[in-house]
């Protein structure tokens, strides 16, 4: 409500003009603007626009010429990407990748939140935050960080553990594994901490309960802990989820987009659509995989709608 | 057979003192009631029987055994506590099996013993529903289903009705009492609600800030308080208290002199020799007298004592009736015909059976 009287004119009194005060709602939805309209410009739009290009032939690169470029071409780039036999050991990758690593970093966080949570020392929350430091890096740098201490001849990482000269970057067979162990590096603090919140609500005297009940260390992790903790654990599940699975800038700044990299169908969506400029063809890849990030999530949200009942 | 014996138990938390001292022996199969104002120490007493805390002095033994140093779980004991604390994401049934869930028992053997506390306990509809749908007095007789289904020994309860509403409390203590008798188990209960104390107590424990102050019947708690904080805590209202002071009076007779109206009141010759065995003949001391125990009179008598009408509450089977004794309030229990005008002048004396001489300078009771 405004402070002001409503008025339908400037008023004029004294020979000086009182504007008419903006009405709040007004003014609401003035502040509101900005960002619809950017979100406009920058997301639904492309949005539809990609949608619409999915079904056409299209290059980026190329003059916009209609019914040339783009033009309607139907459901082919759909049915090219689904039978192409090298797509499927992309998704296979992919998939493996987004196991291997979310499922790396789900056991360490959540392990280590526990260890942190159970414990009680002097330097706790100095070692929680430094922990929780590799989440606060740009992937990007993380990427080129790491691919130094990966390299076969003078890097650190070999050298530490002992390993001799084991190529980490560019020898095929490992390379989705030394992403999937920096991707965990960086990501467990994640888990840890979603499940450190998680730890710490849960009401002490549910404990106390379960040790006046005689349970076991084993009875009340299973009974009390890990129900209580389940739908937290499903959040971080759903976001590592969806990030791994759309993962790029890691393995960009590690291996590159080149001929050694890891079958990755996000650097195969950068390849197609920005250095063979098949616009349209990345557009429909783009929408499979919204599609599969889509069903994934929506199946792990049913789940987490049932813990919180 | 579980015997509780608490032995200059102390507890502090920093630089509080919970518990300072506490000597306490619990009989078995006894109901002992710990009572007193919040903060008094009388939950984290009972968190000492039941092992969740530890003790920072003394020792807690059961049946003769030191379980000073024992963890809850290694204690044949079970806790009903104040807020339930029944495991939210679990059912009813759930909940009453985990105890045995925790032993290891048997699916069958399971669900054959929380079909019989849910019979015992009249909550066999509520089987299958999760607690956030129970009324509180479900949830209470739930988290009574986890303790007894395990039949223990000791039989521990901090508060369990304190939150329910006042008609369904009663009902539950009447319960709660044949409970007890049902399993036998020794049940040491915490309340602050003297009413739950008198009612369901074979023996009465008050404490006040961390020290016990008497152990006792409700019958002797009442009648013979040790203290003037358990003379004024216990009753309802309290115990009234006069200044007072020992003189001679006729042949030479030991009298009380009331300061607050210039005069004296005789005692009966028991409390008088009390007085002088235990030199309190030159102390002040405090009269304590119980509401009933005044005598009140709308006519003038001779050996009563003048006093104002101030408030009169009519309590139904009762009235309480605030006189003004000089400058002292005097709260009188009549029978609820007896409805004076406010300002009134009446005079009030006291029956004989009633006094209680406490010594000002401690507190302590003399006779």
């Amino acid at each position: 409500m405004s402070i002001f009287k409503k008025s339908k004119k400037n008023d004029t009194r004294n020979g000086q003009v009182y504007y008419r005060p903006m009405r709040d709602i007004t003014l609401l939805r003035l502040f509101i603007l900005p960002t619809i309209i950017l979100l406009i410009v920058i997301n639904v739009f492309p949005l539809f626009w990609s949608l619409f290009l999915s079904f056409s032939r299209y290059s980026a690169k190329m003059p916009n010429i209609w019914g040339t470029n783009p033009r309607m071409i139907g459901t082919i780039n759909y049915s090219r990407i689904l039978t192409d036999p090298d797509m499927w050991i992309r998704f296979i990758t992919t998939a493996k990748y987004v196991v291997l690593s979310v499922g790396g970093e789900m056991i360490l966080g959540f392990g280590l939140a526990l260890l942190i949570f159970r414990s009680d020392f002097k330097a706790k929350g100095l070692i929680t935050t430094l922990l929780v430091l590799p989440m606060t890096m740009s992937p990007v740098i993380v990427g080129l960080m790491w691919q130094l201490f990966y390299d076969p001849n003078w890097g650190t990482f070999n050298y530490l553990l002992g390993l001799g000269r084991i190529d980490w970057v560019s020898d095929p067979a490992r390379n989705l594994y030394s992403i999937v162990i920096v991707d965990i590096w960086m990501w467990t603090p994640f888990v840890m901490l979603l499940s450190i919140a998680g730890l710490s609500a849960i009401p002490k005297y549910l404990y106390e309960a379960a040790e006046i009940d005689r349970a076991s260390w084993w009875l009340k992790f299973r009974k009390i802990t890990l129900p209580m903790v389940y739908p937290l654990l499903l959040v971080a599940l759903i976001f590592r989820t969806i990030e791994a699975f759309k993962i790029f800038d890691l393995p960009m700044g590690i291996v590159g987009r080149g001929a050694v990299a890891p079958r990755l169908l996000s650097l195969h969506l950068y390849n197609v659509s920005f250095v063979t400029w098949k616009t349209s063809y990345g557009s429909a890849l783009g929408y499979i995989m919204l599609i599969i990030i889509i069903a994934t999530t929506s199946i792990f949200i049913k789940y987490l709608n049932k813990a919180k009942q | 057979m579980a015997e509780i014996a608490l032995k200059n138990i102390v507890k502090r938390f920093d630089s509080l003192v919970a518990v300072n001292n506490l000597n306490l022996r619990i009989k078995d199969k006894e109901f002992v009631v710990l009572l007193g104002p919040s903060g008094c120490g009388k939950t984290t007493t009972l968190r000492c029987i039941s092992g969740l805390e530890t003790p920072d002095e003394g020792k807690i033994l059961i049946n003769e055994e030191d379980v000073t140093n024992k963890r809850a779980s290694q204690r044949d004991v079970a806790f009903v506590f104040q807020l339930y604390a029944l495991y939210p994401h679990l059912t009813v049934y759930d909940n009453i099996a985990f105890p045995l869930l925790a032993q290891g028992l048997s699916k069958k053997r399971i669900r054959q013993e929380v079909d019989r506390a849910a019979q015992v306990l009249r909550i066999k509809h509520i089987l299958n529903k999760k607690p956030r749908e129970l009324s509180g007095g479900d949830m209470q007789r739930v988290a009574l289903g986890r303790a007894i289904v395990r039949r223990p020994e000791v039989f521990l309860l901090d508060e369990p009705i304190g939150t329910l509403d006042a008609v369904f409390r009663e009902e539950m203590r009447a319960e709660l009492k044949k409970l007890h008798v049902d399993i036998g188990a020794t049940t040491v209960y915490v309340t602050h609600d003297q009413v739950e104390a008198m009612s369901m107590g074979d023996r009465v424990v008050i404490m006040n800030l961390g020290v016990l102050q008497q152990v006792g019947t409700p019958h002797e708690v009442y009648n013979k308080p040790k203290n003037l904080f358990v003379a004024n805590f216990i009753g309802s209202p309290g115990m009234n208290f006069i200044n007072c002071k020992p003189s001679r009076g006729p042949r030479s007779k030991l009298v009380l002199g009331l300061s607050v109206v210039n005069a004296t009141i005789a005692i009966p010759d028991e409390i008088q020799r009390t007085i002088i065995d235990k030199k309190k003949e030159e102390k002040d001391l405090v009269l304590g007298i119980r509401p009933e125990n005044v005598m009140f009179s709308q006519k003038t008598k001779s050996n009563s004592l003048p006093a104002r009408v101030c408030v009169v509450e009519t309590m139904g089977s009762y009235n309480i009736i605030d006189v003004k004794l000089g400058d002292e309030t005097i709260k009188v229990r009549t029978a609820p015909s007896i409805v004076p005008d406010i300002g009134e002048t009446v005079s009030i004396s006291f029956d004989p059976e009633g006094i209680n001489i406490f010594d000002e300078e401690t507190g302590d009771s003399v006779a």
